[in-house]
């Protein structure tokens, strides 16, 4: 599949650096499980990171820490085992957040047919599912920070662009836009913001406080 | 196991190098090899621990933080696999995790997971030109102007807003990225059918 709207450097460089919000995580960790190419920019930065690592100085470790961990290898095993493909709409790390599928979404309505399920809410970020039903547009509104909106299916458009499976748009302060979903099918998309939305008219600004965004 | 490079024994350390890493990181999993194990952690250990303190680690707390990080080496260490990382960089993304687990409490996302199938073991020739190629790029980091490096190096502290960094110093990304490309489109045909691409427009 071919993404038209890949992930950017800076955040792929913030993932492996580990500086992102969690919020922030979930949206590169789905995007690149989507994005071979952003899989593979995303290894040359943990390359980056290893380089610097492996040229550290090096901090003096304590005299048992060595026994210490030697003691403990033989330990029952209680990790997770890796994440796979999984299958279905979700990449693993988004079923990870759901606790399943599209099926196990527990979504709330916001008016107008659209409904959103919001995944993590912190004071550096939110992640929330949205569904927009085909044909029609999200409300019209701007934003006080930076969203990203990551197409899970269907697609969407906003002015001359489309966004289908794997894209992802990014919207900043400076953006007023109106993200139309396609008339095929409802588009869902992992929507991760940083500050509220502003809504523009009197009718938007009541279903924002709905949405809760 | 043919393309997997045996373990090294009595190597002085000034002449450890990345494939002498690559080669204990192996025999740690396929042969659960302690002294190969103990190798890496006087290796890697101090450097964890240094790595930890910078991106803003109590000095007591990322000694225990280290320690996960070791622990968990050897646990994952049969998941390995030399023609997509060096050990370098696998051993700074399990620390990088292991802090943001700490901190968080919950398990970082991360990308799914792409495994060699049963069949398919990555050629030598692959493991020799990745660490090849992450060699190139940890020598270019290391002749960067200092202001440069010190650019980077802020980006991987948290101390400085992600520019592009490739952009900003001219290290060899595209190099790194091409060979790490490689290696997941094998990966990709050397998967069973039809998890190889499961998008929903069936290209
Ligand atoms: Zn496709
Ligand atoms: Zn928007």
């Amino acid at each position: 599949m071919s993404i038209r709207h890949p992930i950017g450097d800076d955040l792929l460089l913030g993932f492996a650096a580990g500086t992102l919000p969690a919020a922030h995580d979930l949206v590169v960790a789905t995007a690149v499980s989507l994005d071979d190419d952003a899989r593979a920019r995303l290894g040359g930065f943990e390359t980056l990171g290893g380089a610097l690592l492996e040229q550290a100085d090096a901090a003096p470790v304590g005299d048992d820490a060595l026994t210490a961990v030697l003691g403990r290898l033989d330990e029952e095993e209680d990790m997770a085992p890796p994440r796979r493909i999984c299958g279905g709409i979700f990449p693993a790390p988004l079923q990870d957040a759901v606790g399943g599928d599209l099926a196990a979404v527990r979504w709330r309505p916001v008016g107008m047919g659209a409904r959103q399920a919001v995944l993590h809410r912190s004071p550096r970020g939110t992640a929330r599912l949205l569904s927009i039903p085909a044909g029609q547009a999200m409300p019209d509104h701007s934003h006080r920070g930076t969203e990203l909106t990551l197409v899970l299916t269907g697609a969407f458009r906003d002015g001359d662009l489309r966004f289908a499976r794997g894209d992802l748009q990014v919207a900043d302060a400076s953006t007023e836009h109106r993200p139309t979903a396609e008339p095929a099918e409802d588009c869902i998309c992992l929507v991760v913001t940083d500050a509220p939305l502003r809504f523009a008219g009197l009718l938007p600004r009541l279903f924002q406080r709905f949405l809760g965004i | 196991m043919s393309a997997r490079p045996e373990p090294e024994t009595h190597v002085a350390e000034t002449e450890k190098d990345d494939a002498h890493w690559t080669a204990q990181m192996i025999a740690v999993g396929a042969a659960r090899d302690r002294a190969a194990f103990e190798d890496l952690f006087r290796h890697y250990a101090p450097r964890i621990k240094a790595f930890l303190i910078r991106t803003g680690l109590a000095p007591p707390v990322a000694e225990d933080c280290m320690q996960d990080v070791m622990v968990t080496l050897w646990r994952k260490a049969h998941l390995y696999d030399p023609a997509r990382a060096s050990v370098a960089t696998w051993v700074f993304t399990i620390a990088r995790n292991r802090k943001i687990d700490m901190i968080r409490k919950t398990r970082r996302p991360e990308p799914e997971d792409l495994t060699w199938g049963p069949e398919a073991e990555p050629s030598q020739a692959d493991v020799v030109a990745m660490r090849q190629e992450s060699a190139r790029l940890a020598q270019a980091v290391a002749e960067l102007p200092e202001r440069q490096r010190d650019l980077v190096q802020r980006a991987f502290f948290g101390e400085a807003t992600h520019s592009e960094i490739a952009a900003a110093t001219g290290l060899p990304m595209g190099t790194i990225k091409s060979r790490i490309r490689l290696a997941i489109t094998r990966l990709r045909e050397a998967m069973p059918e039809g998890t190889a691409d499961r998008d929903r427009d069936g290209t």
